[in-house]
């Protein structure tokens, strides 16, 4: 018996939760003939919960506006469910102070609501003292929690939350990154959520989607957080950025090495070519022509100082040179 | 001493400054002044227009209206110059062009002062009828794309992200700024327009604790103004638009004083709230 009914709901559940809200394929943003995102490939279902990480400049909002149709795609296919309704907490709002705007009237931005329900809203996310003031007194936290409320307020089918808790203080992220979870779980909506910083929404998060002009890495938050891509983006500083070239020093020449540098650098600038396990490929070719050197792994030490100051010389520099005394 | 031009000039007033209230509240939130300037000014374009091929003068102030604002969304897409550049090139170009037009047409004697300036005086009871009716339009248009319109207003893509679409709403909001200017003209001017529009949405900012609230009270306080200027321009002999405007001036200056306004102490903080 407990079997059956397990066997019976267990479907029935995959079902439910398989609705696809919106689904990504191949999906790009251009402009002024630079792509901002491109290729972009993901889908979220009803009760799921999506992050997009990366960088500045990412392409995360403009991902985000991409999937709920802000943004049309240049290339690639956006489809969303029919009547799909949304709550959407954009990274940035200004209002303009010349528009009397209180917290209640926010909250009806976008469709009439019911007062218990409004002040249900505020008080999930701790402001229900602020209905009456007007937006514009507001601080930047609280503004963030209305926001956030009048979202959760419209029972959307996917919420969308361009770094909801930004200026809020440390006691207050975690809180509504709890409720963020709590309103997954209670409501089934399937929620995007861009943040900054893996490890806040980690626990909350079903999947991962590393972002830096296209899909680095996804998956989840554990596996995203122990990929080289990931570490490579987030550990961001030059020197963990050394170690990365360092450990394909050991494999590469100096003429594949500093071409991958530069590829791994060209990543960062233009998104279109961004598909740098093709270069490492390219790179391992190189090694296979190069591998006689022994030497290598001595010479590359002092490639590695100069690395940075011109990388176009020890191109010119070393090629030439291969075979001869320069690391002999 | 209240003849009947004057009541005639009188109900055409009031019914332009009820019309123009809630208007003028989103030129202001939006900050589209110079923008409504620059329809305004194409309105004497339209007038030689309509001289020249003959045609109804509403009609052809409306479409010229219509057709710069489209050209400016237009000339903003490609994006090499700013929006205010644009607006300054195209709102004096069409001033300037409708000015030429109208001296090359030696055959045709207008007088220009009243199309800059106003001249409600001279309304006419089919004129009356006019601006109520085109008034009781735009006002129902208004009511009607009222929420879409408060929240792209807010945020476009906010709007846009939760089905209000906002460029069909933008849309609307210009054909109905047309409308009202191509109405308005012959009460205040060309040159007196906007002011119309913006003096009583800014005087009614100090009163108003929402955006339903500040619309309705700019419709009054626009209201008060013709009456004011009405009766200074009859006591004191002094032109009747530019009469209005003073009022509608005096009004907002008395708005000023802290007793009358609502947030008088913490305005100048807080400009505006960023996410």
């Amino acid at each position: 018996m407990l079997m059956n009914s397990r066997a019976a709901s267990a479907p029935k559940n995959q079902a439910h939760s398989a609705e696809t809200l919106v689904s990504l394929s191949n999906a790009g943003v251009r402009r002024d003939s630079r792509w901002l995102v491109r290729g972009v490939d993901f889908s979220i279902a009803r009760g799921e919960v999506v992050t997009l990480i990366g960088p500045n400049g990412a392409g995360k909002s403009t991902t985000a506006k991409m999937a709920i149709g802000v943004l049309k795609s240049d290339e690639g296919s956006v489809t969303r469910k029919r009547d799909l309704r949304i709550g959407y907490v954009p990274q940035k709002l200004a209002i303009d102070w010349t528009m009397p705007l209180s917290v209640r009237r926010l909250m009806t931005l976008t469709s009439p609501l019911k007062e218990p329900d409004i002040m249900a809203a505020l008080e999930a996310t701790g402001i229900p003292h602020l209905a009456g003031s007007e937006v514009r007194h507001l601080s930047g936290g609280e503004f963030q929690r209305a926001l956030l409320a009048r979202a959760i307020a419209r029972e959307p089918d996917l919420m969308v939350l361009d770094e909801p808790v930004q200026g809020v203080d440390f006691a207050g992220e975690a809180a509504l990154y709890d409720l963020i979870r709590t309103i997954r779980n209670t409501t089934g909506c399937g929620i995007l959520m861009i943040s900054h910083d893996l490890h806040m929404v980690m626990a909350g998060t079903d999947t991962v989607i590393c972002l830096n002009g296209h899909v680095c890495c996804r998956g989840t938050p554990e596996m995203v957080s122990q990929s080289s891509d990931y570490v490579k983006l987030f550990g961001g500083n030059a020197r963990s950025l050394a170690v990365y070239n360092h450990h394909h020093d050991h494999t590469h020449l100096p003429d594949g090495r500093v071409r991958h540098s530069d590829g791994s650098i060209t990543d960062h600038c233009h998104p279109e070519d961004g598909h740098h396990h093709d270069h490492d490929h390219g790179a391992h070719d190189h090694d296979h022509d190069h591998g006689a050197h022994d030497h290598d792994h001595g010479a590359h030490d002092h490639h590695h100082e100069h690395e940075h100051n011109d990388h176009a010389h020890h191109h010119h520099d070393v090629t030439p040179n291969n075979g001869g005394g320069r690391h002999a | 001493m209240l003849d009947d031009f004057f009541i005639r000039a009188l109900i055409a007033g009031i019914g332009v400054a009820l019309t123009a209230g809630p208007l003028g509240c989103f030129v202001v939130w939006r900050r589209m002044a110079y923008f409504g300037d620059t329809m305004a000014h194409s309105a004497l374009l339209g007038v030689a227009l309509s001289l020249f091929f003959e045609v109804n003068l509403l009609l052809s102030v409306f479409g010229v209206a219509v057709l710069v604002s489209g050209l400016l969304l237009l000339l903003q897409r490609r994006q090499s110059l700013s929006a205010d550049a644009l607006l300054g090139i195209l709102s004096h170009s069409a001033l300037a062009i409708g000015l030429v037009l109208v001296a090359f047409m030696t055959w045709v004697r207008i007088d220009l002062i009243a199309f800059l300036f106003g001249d409600i005086l001279a309304v006419t009871p089919s004129d009356i009828a006019l601006i109520w009716g085109g008034g009781a339009l735009v006002v129902a248009a208004m009511a009607f794309l009222w929420r879409p319109l408060i929240a792209s207003t807010v945020s476009e893509d906010v709007a846009e992200a939760e089905g209000m679409k906002p460029a069909q709403a933008r849309l609307f909001f210009m054909l109905l700024m047309a409308l009202v200017i191509a109405i308005a003209m012959k009460i205040v001017g060309i040159m007196l327009i906007t002011s119309l529009l913006i003096i009583p949405a800014a005087t009614a900012r100090r009163f108003s604790a929402s955006p339903e609230w500040m619309a309705v009270f700019a419709s009054l306080i626009g209201a008060l103004a013709v009456i004011g200027g009405l009766f200074g321009s009859l006591t004191y002999d002094t032109p009747s638009g530019p009469s209005i405007v003073v009022a509608a001036l005096l009004l907002f200056i008395v708005s000023l004083v802290p007793a009358f306004g609502r947030n008088t102490v913490e305005r100048a903080a807080n400009k505006g709230v960023r996410g």
